[in-house]
């Protein structure tokens, strides 16, 4: 029961950190059509400025100081970057993500070493929360959660609410329309781009020092935040964040469980050779697979997405 | 907005305006070079970057049969290259263990490891077009990746799987056994894939995938299912690719997960865009050219990954044509005799350029330095001077190159950029 709840518990932290990198990409994605490749590495780059910050004046000032920055950088490459590839397509803009990507996945290990960085919890947070059952919870998932949840109805109200939010969202679906009413669309892409970006990097602030701070990270995550996206639905905040718990609880549920999958599915009437290739696997071994599997079915099935209003 | 996803009409396809006889003289020359080769660079090193890069020519010009004709951009095209080199090394241990079937005809197990890979994935994938199907490429490429690690029965796990290429039976006293024999096979390899592959472009397939490309829409309402001639195409492509992976695990002797991963498919699609995407040469000219430098630039620079990097993303933005595209855009103006008109601009934006490289690479190499000084190494020579990349002045050199490098490129490229638009508009008009 315990471990039920702990698991419960550790997937909505996870599956929170994956909504708050997802809900970045979701907006840009939706808005400009740009699946930014680089997304993640934004993620990556606020846990190493959050740790070079942190290191030097500590912890609460990187916390608001690295998202900003990773802020600054997303602006200034949809400024002199995707907008200059813009005219040549959606495809251009892609490639542009993925070199970007690639180069940012080159410099971090740079400037900061092939090997993890020690990006360490902070000392006032480090301390157990609550026990269950002699395990304790540390206080600092609880602060993640918080903050996860705080940027789902800050980013909610904002967008219903405001009006800055209601002229995001006419540029989502008319952009010639709002242009006409005399906003400046392009500058709104800018800013969405550079939140989006700011968001990514909080993403990674709060998010590096639990997981580890290393040049892999973004490459490990990028792709399930896409998978999250997709199955989210473009554009769809609310769907980003059910794809986002989805897949945070179903991961971390099948890391704890090594029941072999030939077992499990006799369970349920497949049958699979327990001593096969394939039997022999536990769901341990197939976690990785997870996200992808579920990301193929529900292209398969409903290309929208969970709640996507349109299937490109 | 199907259009919006396609590429621009500046980097398309060109129909072939060859005539039959220039054609055959091109090929011609190819054969030729793919013969001669071996024996202008014999040596062990030049013999096994010959191999890699017919190995990467045919995997590059799979790609683009998606990416260039085809206007799909597949990031998981590695799958297909790894599943079919698999394939064909699980033929090869049935070889090795007495099986009577000469080694030549193996990469023939890639083609349809590579097809069989291609049947599910194209299937899901080319129902949709432009970033929808690239991120599905993408989610089925993480998804074979994870599923290879999972079963190590059968593709050895971090091991990888490998065999002996000159473990069957000899064939006319050939074993295959030497850098030089295996050359061949894969040189004519390449051949007859690249011609089989330049061959579908001029089948009604072949065009309808341009057309497809191009406007989806129209080709729906002429008749065709767009969906049906993306997934032809992508199983072509996929056919090829493992033809490719085929070559590859003959000329290894060994295939690992790395070669189905997405630093393999980033790797393609690098040399493929490098080259151009816009001709049927310019994944040629990639391969060629992103291999030799890989492996010339390998061996004195740490930095290689991060300048090929760097050279993608000024492709995409001022070049998305590749090095095909800026050949194919001068040749006409060059052909009209109004070259001359260009040499001032361009001769005058060359040193401008050559001045932010050298800024660019001063500053990467002392990065790359000022990392092995702390791992303990030396820092060792830098264009012939002494470097110690610990001490911050000897940062402002290339620092202080690269901004003016920058601000010169700034300010000459569009003169540079008019006279050739000059030239080119004269030449159209000219020749027309």
């Amino acid at each position: 029961m315990q471990e039920i709840l702990l698991i419960l518990l550790n997937g909505l932290v996870y599956g929170l950190l994956l909504f708050m990198l997802s809900s970045g990409l979701t907006l840009i994605v939706g808005m400009m059509g740009v699946l930014n490749f680089a997304h993640a590495s934004f993620y990556m780059l606020g846990a190493y400025f959050a740790y070079t910050v942190s290191v030097g004046i500590g912890f609460w000032p990187a916390l608001v100081i690295a998202p900003l920055l990773v802020g600054v950088l997303g602006v200034a490459v949809e400024r002199y970057g995707l907008r200059a590839v813009h005219h040549h397509g959606k495809l251009a803009e892609l490639l542009f993500t993925v070199g970007l990507a690639f180069v940012i996945g080159e410099v971090v290990p740079l400037v900061w070493g092939r090997t993890a960085v020690p990006y360490r919890v902070p000392a006032a947070l480090d301390v157990p929360a609550f026990a269950l059952g002699g395990i304790q919870y540390q206080a600092y998932r609880l602060f993640m959660m918080a903050v996860s949840v705080a940027i789902f109805a800050g980013l909610y109200a904002a967008l219903a609410r405001t009006r800055l939010g209601l002229v995001i969202r006419a540029a989502l679906t008319h952009p010639e329309m709002v242009a006409m009413l005399g906003h400046n669309v392009p500058r709104v892409f800018t800013l969405v781009f550079g939140a989006g970006c700011a968001l990514a990097g909080l993403a990674g602030v709060i998010g590096g020092n639990v997981f580890t701070t290393t040049p892999g990270m973004a490459e490990s995550l990028g792709p399930i935040v896409f998978a999250v996206v997709i199955m989210g639905g473009l554009g769809s905040i609310p769907g980003a964040l059910i794809a986002s718990l989805v897949i945070g609880f179903i991961q971390t549920a099948s890391v704890t469980l090594d029941a072999p999958l030939g077992t499990v599915l006799g369970r349920i009437g497949l049958p699979l050779d327990p001593h096969g290739a394939l039997g022999q696997l536990t769901i341990a071994h197939a976690a990785p697979a997870v996200p992808y599997l579920l990301l193929v079915l529900m292209l398969a099935l409903n290309p929208r997405g969970l709640m996507g209003a349109r299937a490109d | 907005m199907p259009g919006e996803t396609q590429l621009p009409a500046s980097v398309s396809v060109r129909p072939a305006r060859w005539s039959g006889r220039g054609a055959i003289l091109s090929w011609g020359i190819a054969i030729v070079i793919a013969l001669i080769a071996p024996h202008l660079m014999a040596s062990g090193f030049g013999l096994s970057l010959l191999c890699r890069m017919a190995i990467a020519i045919v995997f590059a010009l799979s790609f683009n049969m998606l990416l260039g004709q085809g206007g799909m951009l597949d990031f998981g095209h590695a799958v297909f290259f790894g599943l079919g080199g698999f394939a064909t090394m699980h033929l090869l241990k049935l070889v090795d263990a007495g099986l009577v079937l000469p080694v030549v005809i193996l990469p023939l197990a890639g083609a349809l490891g590579g097809g069989l890979a291609a049947l599910p994935a194209g299937w899901l994938a080319t129902r949709r077009e432009g970033t929808s199907f690239a991120m599905i490429t993408l989610g089925i490429a993480e998804l074979a990746v994870a599923l290879v690690v999972m079963i190590p029965q059968w593709f050895g796990g971090e091991e990888g799987v490998s065999g002996d290429r000159s473990g069957g039976v000899a064939l006319f006293g050939f074993d295959f056994g030497s850098a030089l024999q295996i050359y061949y096979v894969l040189a004519a390899w390449a051949v007859i894939a690249a011609a089989l592959m330049w061959g579908v472009t001029r089948t009604p397939l072949g065009r309808l995938g341009n057309a497809v490309r191009d406007n989806p829409l129209r080709v729906d309402f002429l008749g065709y299912d767009p969906a049906r001639i993306r997934f032809l195409t992508f199983l072509l492509a996929g056919i090829f690719a493992g033809v490719a992976g085929g070559m590859q695990a003959l000329n290894d002797e060994i295939m690992t997960v790395s070669n189905i991963g997405s630093a393999a498919s980033g790797a393609v699609l690098l040399m493929t865009y490098i080259g151009g995407v816009g001709t049927f040469s310019g994944p040629v000219i990639g391969a060629v050219l992103v291999t030799l430098l890989q492996v010339a630039l390998g061996t004195v620079t740490d930095a290689w990954q991060l300048y090929s990097g760097l050279i993608f993303i000024v492709m995409v933005l001022w070049a998305p044509g590749g090095i095909s595209g800026i050949v194919q855009s001068h040749a006409p103006i060059l052909r009209a005799g109004r070259g001359a008109r260009l040499l001032g601009p361009y001769l005058a934006l060359a040193p401008a350029m050559l001045l932010t490289l050298a800024g660019t690479v001063g500053l990467a190499e002392l990065a790359y330095r000022l990392q092995a000084v702390r791992g303990g190494a030396k820092a060792g020579r830098l264009f012939g001077l002494t470097v110690t990349p610990t001490d911050p002045w000897q940062w402002l050199i290339p620092l202080a190159l690269f901004i003016l490098g920058a601000v010169l490129v700034h300010r000459l490229a569009p003169p540079a950029r008019a006279a050739w638009q000059d030239a080119a508009a004269q030449t159209a008009r000219g020749g027309a």
